[in-house]
Order: structure tokens, then sequence, then C-alpha cells
């Protein structure tokens, strides 16, 4: 099975506290840490297990700028086949629209059967894997936590409500967006890295994959951000001050008035 | 202004709460709009769920069939581009299903495309003004959707509060030949596995301690455990301890997981997403303990303390065992 596996290179929202920068268009961007969209990972390590099982190849594929060559080479220490990165100064400012067609675009110059992507972004929508199965009009599976290779197609289960779980057969080629938790991915060390170090990593750009500057980018988006803010939230928590041992003792008489210690 | 569409989503033929929030939504967009409410699936469900939408909808649009009584967004996404006029704004809510079926939705409407809205704040110049959340709702962005060819929406449940939506008695209509025969999908439902029962009901306990991500590794756990048997409590988590197998499926809190009912909750380590939030009923007192005093879970606590929890829990655990002697 030939699969791409699309990926995105995200600032960890785990680790970095997010700040709106003074003139509200964007975030404060200096000394943040990136990494792959955490969703991302998850999608190469079922495409790698996928293609383990039966055979093909694994393609990983970023729509970004030179900074994304780092987290491609990372997904292919991981065990990805090829990279490709989607770069070009008319694909910058593109909405979720944009980005589908971009890489409908790279999914037409391969061969492949099947699409992955992450469920969501941390800066994203959830929209990029849907508009792109609509582009070529492939079916797809949302929310994907189990999938199963058969010949032509796949059984898919989809996490709905509830943590229930629902099953479906779908026909290749398909486009599936992958949830956390349907695998572990595997760990990346600093060997694995090395060895991809000086694997070339292909760019196309708009000419490359004959699309027209005005329907990507900034100037072919429908949707744009105008500004990032902070609103006036009410008052939130009541915030415990002092010492470790100060605010254990003030939580605790808290939680015993509230039932909490029983 | 564009006509509003709003796709009602319902089962065991009960509409999902979600049915007057969408209303709610829409008439932000446009108090003076007529919007349409539309229903799909089996007869017996289509006109309860139809009834039920014509208490917020002036006008109600079901299509009543078989084919249709388990919703599978491949084959609904067709029958709706058939039915929804071209330029309208179409409002769906921002869950498993939402996400299934309106960012492609979209694409085949020729429409533009805001997901997970949170906010609505203006129509401006043929642009819907709207607000969404970023980086774990960290911070918000003000968003600009072009109106000219249409929109979709996806609306975060729990929002646009219900409460204040005006009754109506709203006309239902069949629309079932509009729709059109409902094609043969590429992908097709097959069964729900119900989730698995877990060793503890958290859904049952008065009180819980709530390890997040902040916990930082499976050893940690047996802090948290620690505290939870002192103070008499049960452990429940996050996604990612689950992601992790640190911690069984029925442990999870949120909207894949457990809807929890505590009188109260401690929130360790938990940044506080929507999905998370989503599974939290009943108004429990909740503190949280994050290390990040931006941590969106401050804004629904009621006591919070910017520390770490793996500093923190030991603490109380000793505290606590002190005291009860
Ligand atoms: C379709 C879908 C369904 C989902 N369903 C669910 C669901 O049911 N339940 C759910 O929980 N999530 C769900 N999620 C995931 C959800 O969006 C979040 O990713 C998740 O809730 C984050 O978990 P967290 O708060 O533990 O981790 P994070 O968001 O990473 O937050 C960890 C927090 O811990 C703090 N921290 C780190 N170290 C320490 C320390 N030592 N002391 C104190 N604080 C510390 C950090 O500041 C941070 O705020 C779902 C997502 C999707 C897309
Ligand atoms: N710039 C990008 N390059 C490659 N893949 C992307 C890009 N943006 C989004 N995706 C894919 O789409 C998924 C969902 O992203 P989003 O719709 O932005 O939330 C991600 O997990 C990626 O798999």
């Amino acid at each position: 099975m030939e699969i791409l596996v699309c990926v995105k290179r995200v600032p960890d929202t785990a680790e970095n506290e997010i700040a709106v920068g003074k003139d509200g268009t964007d975030i404060v961007r200096d000394d943040l840490v990136y990494s792959v969209n955490e969703w991302d990972n998850y999608a190469v390590e079922e495409a790698i297990q996928i293609r383990d099982k039966v055979g093909g190849s694994v393609t990983v594929v970023s729509v970004g700028d030179d900074d994304a060559e780092e987290i491609v080479r990372r997904e292919m220490a991981m065990g990805a086949d090829t990279g490709v990165i989607m770069k070009d100064a008319a694909f910058e400012g593109s909405d979720g629209l944009g980005t589908a067609k971009i890489l409908a675009k790279c999914v037409s110059m391969g061969k492949y059967d099947l699409v992955l992507t992450g469920a969501m972004a941390d800066d994203g929508a959830g929209q990029v894997g849907g508009m792109l199965a609509a582009l070529l009009d492939w079916p797809y599976a949302s929310v994907v936590n189990k999938v199963e290779a058969g010949s032509g197609k796949l059984t898919v289960g989809r996490e709905i409500e509830g943590g229930n779980q629902e099953m479906n057969e779908i026909d290749l080629p398909c486009v599936l967006s992958i949830q956390t938790g349907i695998n572990e991915p595997r760990y990346v060390g600093i060997r694995g890295i090395r060895k991809v170090a000086s694997v070339e990593i292909p760019c196309h750009g708009k000419d490359a994959c004959g699309l027209d500057a005005s329907a990507v980018g900034a100037a072919g988006a429908k949707v744009k951000r105008l500004a990032y803010f902070v609103p006036a939230l009410g008052a939130g928590a009541e915030m415990i001050e002092g010492s470790a041992e100060e605010q254990a003792d003030k939580l605790i008489e808290l939680l015993k008035a509230k039932g909490g210690i029983k | 202004m564009a006509a509003i569409f709003a796709l009602i989503q319902h089962k065991n033929g009960k509409a999902d709460d979600t049915v007057a929030e969408l209303c709610m939504a829409a008439r932000k967009i446009d108090a003076s709009a007529a919007v349409t409410a539309i229903v799909m699936g089996k007869a017996s469900d289509c006109d309860a769920v139809a009834a039920e939408a014509a208490k917020y909808y002036a006008s109600v649009w079901k299509v009543a069939s078989d084919a249709v009584a388990y919703p599978n967004a491949e084959v609904l996404r067709p029958m709706l581009v058939k039915l929804i006029p071209a330029g309208s704004i179409v409002l769906a809510a921002f869950n498993p299903f939402g996400m299934d079926l309106c960012p492609g939705l979209s694409v085949k409407m020729n429409a533009a495309y805001c997901a997970d809205v949170v906010g609505i704040e203006a129509v401006d110049g043929g642009k819907l003004i709207v607000n969404r959340q970023e980086y774990a709702g960290q911070v918000y962005a003000k968003m600009s959707v072009d109106l000219s060819g249409g929109a979709v929406l996806t609306v975060r449940p729990g929002v646009f509060a219900a409460e204040d939506v005006p009754q109506v008695s709203g006309a239902v209509a069949d629309k079932t030949a509009d729709a059109g025969a409902a094609p043969s999908a590429k992908r097709r439902f097959l069964k729900v596995v119900e989730a698995e029962v877990g060793d503890v009901d958290i859904t049952k306990s008065d009180v819980l301690v709530s390890v997040g991500r902040g916990i930082e590794s499976q050893e940690n756990l047996e802090i948290a455990f620690e505290l939870a048997k002192t103070m008499g409590a049960d452990v429940s988590c996050s996604r990612p301890i689950v992601d992790a197998k640190w911690l069984e499926k029925s442990r999870q809190v949120g909207t894949s997981g457990q809807t929890v009912k505590p009188k109260v909750y401690m929130a360790m380590g938990i940044s506080g997403a929507f999905q998370h939030l989503g599974g939290l009923k009943g108004n429990p007192f909740i503190v949280a303990v994050n290390k990040n005093a931006k941590a969106p879970i401050f804004q629904v606590a009621e006591v919070g303390i910017v520390g770490d929890i793996l500093e923190i829990m030991p603490i109380l655990t000793e505290k606590i065992a002190e005291m009860k002697g």
C-alpha cells in the first residue's frame, strides 16, 4: 500500500505559554518550542505499521517553509521512506482550504492508495483532511482510532461520544484523519535522526504542481485571521498564594468545607 | 442576508442539546433571519426530532429514509448539497459528526469553512466575524469569513447558551424527495462498539483526583493514587494519560470518555480543553493546580494554585493523613 501522511509543524502547546504579540496580529514567536503536531505522530506510526504488515511505502509531506524540513526528517527517522515539502511564497497565508488544495496536488503527483492526516492540529481546526478528501473525491473517515487493512478496502473505527467506537468499511483510495491513542508512536533518538540527516528532501512549489497562485495563499483565503486576543474573561479561579505548605493548608480547609475529604 | 440552516443531530428519536444552541448561534448571526433546521433519519426518529426542532425553528425540513437511519456523513453530504441552496450559511455542532461531515461539505458547496466557533461578533460587509480558540485555548483568534459563496460553520457545543432561545411553533416540511435517493457510499457503517466498563466507575464518584499530562510519567501516578486514597477519592484523568496507556479508558473524563458529576473535582496538571470539560457536569467545586498561570482551566475552576503538582500533591497527602490521625 502506498501511503501519504500529512504532517504539520506547530508550536508545542504542552511546552509553551502562548502569548499574544504587541500588535495582536500574531502570537509571540521568540523562544517558542516547535514540534510535529501531536496527532501527526500517531498518523505516521499507523502508516508505518500498515506498511510493515502489507508492504508498500510511506511518504510524509508538509506544507511549510524551510523549518518544515526538521519535522519531515524526524518523521523519516521514525521510519517513513520518503519526505516531500510543499513550499512557495504563494502558499503563505493559506487557509485550511488552501492547504488542502496544495496537498491534493501532492497526492496527484504520486500514486497513493491511502492518505492520513491528524484529526486536528494544535493551531488548526480539524479541517484539512476532510477538505482534501472532498477535493480528491475520495471517501473520508475522521477521528479514526482503528485501522485494519483488507483488499481494496479498510475496516476503520471512528471515535464517537462516550468512548464508543463506530465501525465502518471504507473503499481505497481514501483519506483518514487519525486520532491520538490509536497506537504508541515510536521513540526517535538522536541516532535515528542522524541516519536520515543527509537524505535529500525534495521541495515542490506552485509551478511544479501546477497550482494557480490566486487559488492558494492569502490571495485565495476565504477565511482570514484578523487578530489574536485574550478576552477579558470573568474573575476566574480564586488563586491561593503563599508557600506550597501554606497553599496546601488553605486548600485543605476549602476541601473540608466542600466535602472533598471523607 | 443569506439563508441560514442548522443541521440537527439526534439519537434514539431525541434531538441533541445543540438543537437550541445552533438556533441561538443563528440568531447571533442575524436576529431576524428565518432559520431552517434540517432533520435527517428514519421516519419515526425524524417525526419526533422534527417536532422538537419546531419549538425553536420557524421552519424545519425533514428527510425521512431508512438509508439515513444512521448518520453516515459520506451518505448525508451529497444529499445536503442537493438540498441546501448555494450561498447559504450552514451551522452544525463541532463534534465527531460535525468534524466528519462539514469540511467536505464546505468544499462541495463551494463555501467558506470555519470550525469550532466560540463567538459570533458581527456581519460586516459580506464578511462574518467570529471567534475561535487556538493553542489549546490559550489564545483567541478573530476570524473573518467570506460569505460571498456561503459558509459552513461548526459551533463548539455548550458555548451558545440554550436557555434564552424563544420558543416558536415552526412548520415541518417533508423534503425527502428533494434530497434525492441516498447515494451508494464508498464508506459503509457497520456497527457501534460500546465502550468497555472498567474496574472503577468514576461516574459514581463524589470526589475525583484527576490527572493530566502534567503528571509527566507513569511512575508519578502513584502520587495521585496516594492522595486520592487519603482523601477518600477516586482517580480519573485526561485523554493523554489514556493514550499513553497509563490508565484504562474508563477513567478518562471528557466528550470521548466518561461524563462525571462529582461534588469536588481536583484538576491536577490538566490544561482544560473543552473536550475534557465537556465530561464535567453537575457544577462541581473545581480545584486546579497547574504550573502555567494562563492555563484555561483557571477560568472554570473555583480555586487555583499556580504550582507543580508533583510538589503539591505529596504535601496535601501528608497533611490530610496527619489531620485524620
Ligand atoms: C475528537 C476529540 C476528542 C477528545 N476527547 C477528549 C476527552 O474525552 N477527554 C480529554 O481529556 N481530552 C480529549 N481530547 C483531547 C483534548 O483536546 C486535549 O488535548 C487534552 O484534554 C489535553 O489533556 P491535558 O490537559 O492533560 O494535557 P495538556 O493540554 O498538555 O496540559 C497539560 C497541563 O499540565 C500543566 N503541567 C505540566 N507539568 C506540570 C506540573 N509538574 N505541575 C502542574 N502542572 C503541570 C501544563 O501547564 C498544561 O496546562 C479530545 C480531542 C479530540 C480532537
Ligand atoms: N501545513 C500542513 N502541511 C501538512 N499537513 C497539514 C498542514 N496543515 C494541516 N495538515 C494536516 O491536517 C491535519 C489537521 O490539521 P488542521 O485542519 O489544521 O487542524 C494535521 O494533523 C495534518 O495532518
